[in-house]
């Protein structure tokens, strides 16, 4: 004890016995103080990388331009509006180098051509991660609760669509994402107000159940809602993986809930039915070009066919024959809105496609459920379960109403803080991994999750994810400028007679109008500036293909003379455009030096020859429509206007905008006026 | 101020040891049962995908004895580059010979060479596949190619999109035709997309895109012509040595 205490007087004499030294150790100690800042500074992480930077790029030809433009100390790049600070510029050195492109080493790669420039957007805003760290983990991989890790690469898109609410072409996954937000029906029962204020609207289409007993019965019904894809490989309905019992009670719900359609029950089948030929009725299915709304399945285990009405490889275990022949007549005395046009088929042709459409049944899938009739208690736990379930967030069902809010709100999604999040055990716990986790097997979650399996496939989820990440809060924040609206349909619909003739039609379920209805075939908005009336008469009764590539087109309905010159008159009247003046047309008919001079172009100058057929004798094109008989379809003013610009009358269309000079395009104009039918020449001579 | 670099060293190692710990962990799990001397594709290379994402069609691979027999048991291993991932990345063949695995691409865009491997008789067996990761500009470039460009200049003609290629007088160039395209300048390429064939003195049957497509989309064509090359597109330009 003693000793110690005379070691430290030792000690402290040494140090401190006299002024001078005392002073001179102090002096020591106070810099040493003062040297931990700069230290701790220049041994950072980010010191590290900057150097490594600089020792990289020494060994490059362009080191000494490399290095005039290498920043050294932290970088940032502040945007309070978006609420952008970011830091990553301290390490990622290399980002903006063009001449870095082979670098593959991080942090120093440059940085994939993107459209926006870096420093206005910053990097997290795509990325996410935290901006303002200064060390790798904290920046990419926090561990705080609340914080976003950076976002895998597959899931980048993201990052546009907080400000693009429209389809952008170069993010296919997150156009795709939103479509099938709409298209599985997610938006039924999740609510996902997008950004620009809009509510999304699904587009699955689900059947009405109002009516559903004259349509099927209640063994079919079971056997569907036991496993809808094993009944059509592309229904969107979910498997909600009911036992028997329940199946069986929602089955009975559902029939004794149905009341019967008037007008389309007990429709006598048509005795042609019975001895129709089936082969006629598969090649007036084909003629009546079903295939470009319904799929079937080939014999390779393929869908052949679109996506618009439902797959049909089974439809005759499904329909009661009866229904599908009240359907084929006039689909919309079963339900009013369906996207199915009134085909106006003859009582013979609606036998053949109802005998055609019966046969394509398959024997291996068992209706045969034998459920016989239902008991009280069974429809009353039938309904218990459709409440539950939440059938009625798609379907409309008679005495159950549409619940409001059945499941949680999406619209901010993207940036729900992990906090609030459940993981399962195991389950890297990120945004991205929850939401990907929780559409692939929602049931694994907890048995109380109501949400249903979705069936999408792998590559689809990650869109589905993609999409539902960038509903984040910044893009609910984001100024408005920055916001790019997406398309919204409009609300036209076309008036008068002619108004309801095109909603018997379903003109729009292809066609879009003022901004209303598919992109499916060609906006027919500015028509009645493009085609000749007396064309556009004879096309409605019967369509020839314009376009030799396109296996969908337009269907014969058989109309009658008098609904043809409604149509046409209205479509000629309305559906002008306003940048097509018809007083300065061009004439129609003219000099044959012009006619030569616009066919020399046509030929050699501007070669249309190469996409479009003008003399089907010499001309192979094979792209654009043929333009054989265009002088009897097209006016000469449209002719005209679409040679000088064909985008600004149809926005989108592959046809080049090839700077035609007035010209030029008044001779070419004359030139495609002298192409008529055959017929028309006859009349002329 | 030692814990920092450690833990940053440990990041490193982990993010660049992922693919080959995958490996090295199922393979030990497996038991093959038999061992074959060649390794041939059965399908699944020369694919193109996003960076970052799984190829549309998994990678199929079929060992085979000297006698050119599918050999069922035998174990595959596949490697690529940082960042490229496999599902699984160890397998035995099954019944008809066949190794499967679903890849998924880096997310570096270009050329990507994964190899399968197999450990054969006397040394092992290694196979090169090529795969194709497409950046964002180099996707967009795909997708306009794919509106503009690909019925004249894809020879391959499909239901759903019948080529025009035939019906041209002057054939126009595949964009994978590295022979010829590799070649042309960018600045080349740009002016025959912007004002047409005869800009440079070729067929007036390529029209001008210029006022149709942006500089943006354009270069974004090119971006993908370059990177659907074969044989690959070797940028010209400065070449500076090492020092």
């Amino acid at each position: 004890m003693k000793s110690v205490k005379q070691l430290i007087s030792s000690v402290w004499r040494a140090l401190f016995g006299d002024t001078m030294r005392a002073f001179a150790i102090v002096s020591v100690i106070l810099m040493l103080t003062l040297a931990i800042a700069p230290a701790k500074d220049h041994f950072s992480q980010w010191h590290r990388y900057q150097n490594g930077y600089l020792s990289m790029i020494s060994d490059r030809g362009d080191a000494i331009s490399l290095r005039r433009r290498f920043e050294p100390g932290i970088q940032q790049i502040w945007h309070p509006e978006i609420g952008v600070v970011d830091r990553c510029e301290t390490c990622h050195e290399g980002l903006k180098e063009a001449s870095l492109a082979d670098v593959t080493t991080q942090p120093f790669r440059k940085h994939p051509v993107i459209p926006h420039p870096l420093d206005r957007y910053g990097c997290t805003i795509c990325h996410r991660g935290q901006g303002p760290a200064t060390t790798v983990e904290e920046a990419h991989d926090s561990k705080l609760a609340g914080v976003d890790p950076i976002l895998p690469a597959r899931y980048i898109e993201s990052g546009c669509g907080q400000c693009h609410q429209n389809a952008l072409t170069g993010t296919p996954q997150l156009n795709l994402g939103r479509q099938y937000l709409a298209q599985y029906g997610c938006v039924n029962c999740h609510m996902v107000k997008t950004p620009d204020g809009t509510v999304m609207k699904a587009t699955d289409n689900p059947p009405s159940l109002e009516h559903i007993a004259d349509k099927t019965t209640r063994d079919w019904i079971f056997t569907w809602l036991k496993n809808p894809q094993a009944y059509a490989a592309s229904a969107t309905m979910p498997n909600y993986k009911l036992s028997d019992a329940d199946a069986s009670d929602l089955s009975a719900f559902l029939i004794s809930s149905s009341k019967p359609q008037a007008g389309d029950v007990d429709a006598t089948i048509i005795p042609a039915a019975k001895n129709a030929d089936p082969s006629a009725g598969a090649s007036l299915y084909g003629e009546s070009f079903c295939a470009t709304c319904h799929a079937v399945q080939n014999a390779a285990g393929n869908l052949v066919g679109g996506d618009v009405g439902p797959e049909l490889t089974r439809v005759g275990n499904k329909v009661k024959p009866a229904w599908l022949q009240a359907w084929i007549e006039n689909p919309r005395v079963y339900d009013e809105h369906t996207l199915m046009p009134h085909y106006r088929f003859t009582p013979q042709q609606v036998a053949m496609l109802t005998g055609y459409l019966m046969s394509k049944s398959d024997s291996d899938y068992s209706t045969d459920a034998h459920l016989g009739t239902a008991t009280p208690a069974q429809i009353a736990h039938g309904r218990k379960l459709v409440v539950e379930l939440g059938c009625a967030a798609c379907h409309t069902i008679n005495g159950v109403k549409k619940p409001d809010n059945f499941a949680p709100d999406l619209s901010q999604i993207g940036s729900k803080p992990l906090a609030q999040l459940i993981f399962l055990p195991g389950m890297k716990q990120t945004l991205p991994t929850y939401i990907a986790s929780k559409i692939k097997d929602p049931g694994s979650f907890g048995p109380a999750m109501k949400m249903p399996q979705v069936p999408v496939t792998d590559a689809q989820r990650e869109a589905l994810t993609t999409a539902l990440l960038s509903l984040s809060d910044r893009s609910q924040t984001m100024p408005d400028k920055l916001r790019i609206a997406g398309f919204h349909q409009t609300t036209y619909e076309p008036a008068g007679h002619a108004g309801k003739l095109m909603a018997d039609l379903a003109c729009m379920s292809c066609h879009r109008i003022n901004g209303h209805g598919s992109d499916m075939a060609p906006d027919l908005s500015y028509e009645g500036s493009a085609v000749q009336a007396q064309w556009l008469d004879s096309f409605l009764k019967n369509p020839n293909t314009l376009r030799p590539a396109l296996t969908r087109r337009m269907p014969r309905f058989n109309l009658s003379d008098a609904d043809r010159k409604t149509l046409t008159d209205y479509i000629m009247v309305a559906y002008q455009s306003p940048a097509i003046d018809p007083d300065k047309a061009p004439p129609a008919v003219n000099p044959p030096a012009l006619v030569e001079q616009g066919r020399q172009l046509f030929y050699s100058k501007y070669a249309c020859q190469s996409c479009h057929t003008a003399n089907t004798n010499t001309d192979k094109g094979y792209i654009g429509p043929v333009l054989a008989q265009v002088g009897t379809r097209l006016q000469p003013a449209w002719i005209y206007a679409w040679l000088k610009n064909p985008q600004a009358l149809r926005p989108g269309t592959i046809e080049p905008n090839q700077n035609i000079s007035d010209e030029d395009a008044r001779a070419m104009t004359a030139f495609l006026m002298t192409l008529k039918s055959a017929g028309k020449q006859e009349g002329k001579q | 101020m030692t814990r920092r670099p450690v833990a940053c060293a440990v990041l490193l190692l982990t993010t660049i040891g992922t693919g080959c710990k995958h490996a090295s962990t199922s393979a030990s799990t497996l038991k093959p049962t038999a061992t074959g001397v060649a390794i041939v594709v059965s399908s699944g290379d020369k694919q193109t995908a996003p960076t970052g994402s799984v190829l549309t069609n998994p990678l199929v691979v079929q060992v085979n004895d000297d006698q050119g027999n599918s050999v069922t048991g035998a174990l595959v291993e596949f490697h690529g580059p940082a960042g490229v991932l496999f599902d699984p990345a160890a397998v035995l063949t099954d019944s008809s010979g066949q190794a499967t695995t679903a890849v998924r691409l880096g997310t570096i865009g270009g050329l990507y060479e994964v190899t399968a491997t197999t450990p054969g008789k006397a040394h092992p067996v290694t196979l090169q596949i090529a795969e194709t990761a497409l950046g964002y500009q180099q996707q967009l470039g795909s997708i306009l190619q794919d509106k503009y460009c690909s019925r004249c200049h894809n020879p391959e003609s499909s239901a759903a999109q019948v080529s025009n290629y035939d019906n041209l007088a002057v054939k126009p160039h595949a964009f994978n035709d590295g022979q010829t395209l590799n070649k042309m300048s960018n600045a080349d390429l740009l002016s025959i997309i912007q004002h047409g064939g005869p800009a440079l003195n070729r067929s007036a049957l390529m029209p001008p895109y210029g006022n149709t497509l942006s500089p943006t989309d354009v270069q974004a064509i090119i971006a993908y012509i370059r990177v659907m090359a074969d044989p690959p597109y070797r940028p010209a330009g400065t070449v500076y040595e090492q020092k």
